[in-house]
């Protein structure tokens, strides 16, 4: 018996055969032929196999990711056609009387090279498509077909990294457990792992080599641990966790679906982000009571063009119709030149995070707003509870606009005698710190406040959390970020406003006490987070957490906190 | 032959959808088709060819230079032009 252990990122416990995601390699050495017409022969059926996959792989990412995604499969085949790429290989082969797999590679890696000197990232980035495209000629030439990439049975994977392009081939059902050796807990495989709810653990250390294929496994995504060549006993005692494990979650999910109440009485709204009719339906199965964040850029991405007022109302609609009477708080469009949104005039911006996206669209094209909230409002029948919130928001000015941009659409409906929900609310996200530092004047035109600590903290660390090279400053547990945090919360309240919270941190069971302590009256999180972070409301005392919460403001640094913070656990 | 050089004023210049709308339609006339990129000075490449016209990293407000030459040089020319004029077909 082996035992590993990495991080664990996803709960629950899996066991069953193992499956290793090994992209094979070709051998690219040159090697002379004698003949160039069979090479030639070899390459263009390689070329045609390529194109059926591609093919393949793009309508099944339309089903599972969407079109916007699905586009990159597209070009892929783009490339299968380019005449200078072929040429050039048909050339080696015939003229230098090359191998195939030498003539494709060469030619590829030399067209990656031309992109990577580009300055612009996204040309940058199309290096690493020639060489995926590369790579599935090379897999046809050597007649390695994508069917290694289809499970048979429902297995735990085990691989060195995942891309988001690498877990399109797999089956949701088919997935027990996924398990890398790199990547940390926000990697692509955690948050994956996590949506799909199914145990997972990275950073794990095993040897592709000590592992047989498709034998019997242990995944532990709760310690983060995976045993290969399991002894009978040690499977046996797997099986009853994972029981065990199973009969808790269904409790859980269970009592997902109860309030979550404080030890000592006090109730705080536990509600979903969600992006989508899928997500509302998951949502209610793991127990929110309504939805925090509705994020509505799909709409914009999905249709290639403005959506006009009934498409809109039509998608709205559906999900409002899950969501019943319980409330669901919709953020107006949050789009800015780091999307390529070409009819919304979205130019490419040097620094767009701070440029014109989401609510600043609003003074040049006020009639975008205006048919969103009387799509929103429309959409919604006489139980609901629609709560409109606008994003961005750094001044006065812009919350009075969109208060009166709000108010018209109420009006117009009326007249029209189109508006049937009867309880409407308007707030706006908070999440520049100038408005952070003002709620006491921007609440007198707003019914509430959501904290979005995602921005908040890239606002005010100056940190572009895209940035790998800094990403490491962005944590929410700044002191400063608390600070703004906390007097958000405390200023709304004295103004008789009630504040959400929907950044990562609402899910996060180390912020939860602190949060609670600052008086937070909602927590907006992912679906798979609730039934956790309700059963630890549940063990808190809010005396005990407002304490926690004044040391936390008081302290010098992020270290500090988390050091805090860890020792209440 | 024919030669014009034109600015490109898509926000993306010429790659993503541009630069395979582009391709698609210097693949529909038997000429030769070539563009250059006159803003970074660069080589003179094939418009047929994708990748060649990526390695180009045409942005926004970049000239270009299109050069066809052969049978319906002009008609080419025409198509390619009215492509990039009216924003690769989008309404800005």
């Amino acid at each position: 018996m082996q035992k590993f252990s990495g991080i664990a990122v996803s709960g629950g416990i899996a066991i069953g055969p193992c499956w290793i995601y090994r992209p094979v390699s070709v051998s690219t050495t040159r090697k002379p032929i004698e003949d160039p017409k069979p090479e030639i022969e070899r390459f263009e059926k390689a070329l045609r196999d390529a194109e059926v996959q591609l093919e393949q792989l793009y309508n099944r990412a339309l089903e599972s990711i969407g079109e916007a995604d699905a586009a990159i499969f597209e070009a892929h085949k783009l490339f299968l056609k380019d005449p200078e790429f072929i040429g050039a290989i048909h050339t080696a082969i015939t003229d230098e009387r090359i191998n195939a797999e030498a003539a494709v590679a060469e030619t590829a890696e030399g067209f990656a090279q031309q992109m990577l000197v580009l300055e612009d990232d996204y040309f940058k980035a199309r290096a690493q498509d020639i060489r995926d495209v590369s790579r599935r000629i090379l897999y046809c030439l050597n007649g390695i077909s994508l069917d290694q990439f289809k499970l048979s049975q429902p297995s735990i994977i085990l691989a060195e990294d995942l891309t988001p392009s690498d877990t399109i081939q797999f089956e949701r059902t088919m997935i027990l457990g996924l398990c890398t050796r790199h990547g940390g807990p926000t990697s692509h495989t955690a948050i994956l792992a996590r949506s799909l709810a199914v145990p997972a653990a990275v950073s794990i250390p095993f040897e592709f080599t000590s592992i047989n294929e498709r034998s019997e496994v242990i995944l532990n995504g709760d310690s983060g641990t995976l045993t290969i060549e399991a002894p009978a006993k040690e499977i046996e005692s797997a099986k009853k966790a994972q029981q065990q494990w199973k009969l808790v979650w269904q409790s859980r999910l269970k009592s997902a679906s109860e309030p979550a109440r404080s030890l000592d009485g006090k109730l705080v709204e536990i509600v979903a982000n969600i992006g989508g009719v899928e997500d509302a339906r998951q949502a209610v199965e793991f127990g929110a009571e309504g939805v925090g964040l509705l994020r509505t850029e799909f709409l914009y991405l999905d249709f290639g063009r403005l959506p006009t007022e009934e498409e809109q109302t039509a998608i709205y609609r559906e999900i409002f119709q899950v969501m019943g009477n319980r409330p669901v708080v919709v953020r107006t469009l949050d789009i800015g030149g780091d999307k390529q949104v070409d009819y919304l005039d979205l130019h490419q911006e040097t620094n767009p995070f701070l440029g014109w996206r989401a609510i600043r669209m609003m003074r040049e094209h006020p009639e975008m707003l205006l048919t969103q909230m009387r799509s929103l409002l429309k959409a919604a029948s006489p139980e609901s509870d629609l709560r409109i919130m606008a994003p961005m928001v750094s001044s006065i000015e812009e919350v009075k606009q969109a208060r009166e941009i709000f108010e018209e659409a109420k009006t117009s409906l009326r007249e029209e005698n189109a508006l049937h929900v009867e309880k409407t609310q308007f707030g706006i996200m908070v999440e520049i710190p100038s408005a952070a530092l003002i709620i006491e004047h921007l609440a007198e035109f707003v019914d509430f406040f959501s904290i979005g600590t995602n921005d908040l903290t890239q606002y005010t660390l100056a940190v572009d959390r895209t940035n790998e090279r800094v990403a490491y400053l962005a944590s929410p547990f700044h002191p400063a970020v608390l600070k703004l945090i906390d007097s958000t919360i405390q200023k709304a309240h004295e103004k008789g406003r009630w504040v959400g919270l929907c950044g990562e941190m609402a899910g996060d069971p180390v912020a939860v006490p602190l949060l609670l302590g600052m008086g937070l009256d909602e927590f907006s999180m992912s679906p798979s987070a609730i039934p956790a972070v309700k059963e630890l409301i549940r063990r808190q005392d809010t005396n005990s957490c407002k304490e926690i919460a004044t040391e936390a403001l008081s302290q010098p640094s992020i270290k500090a906190v988390k050091e805090l913070l860890a020792r209440q656990r | 032959m024919q030669s014009s050089d034109i600015l490109v004023t898509h926000p993306v210049g010429l790659h993503a959808r541009p630069a395979a709308e582009f391709v698609k339609t210097a693949g529909k006339y038997p000429c030769n088709i070539t563009v250059s990129n006159l803003t970074t000075a660069g080589k003179t490449v094939n418009a047929k060819s994708i990748l060649s016209v990526l390695t180009l990293g045409v942005q926004q407000g970049h000239i270009i230079r299109i050069e066809t030459d052969g049978e319906k040089e002009i008609e080419a020319m025409t198509a390619l032009k009215d492509l990039i004029q009216t924003n690769f077909g989008e309404t800005a």
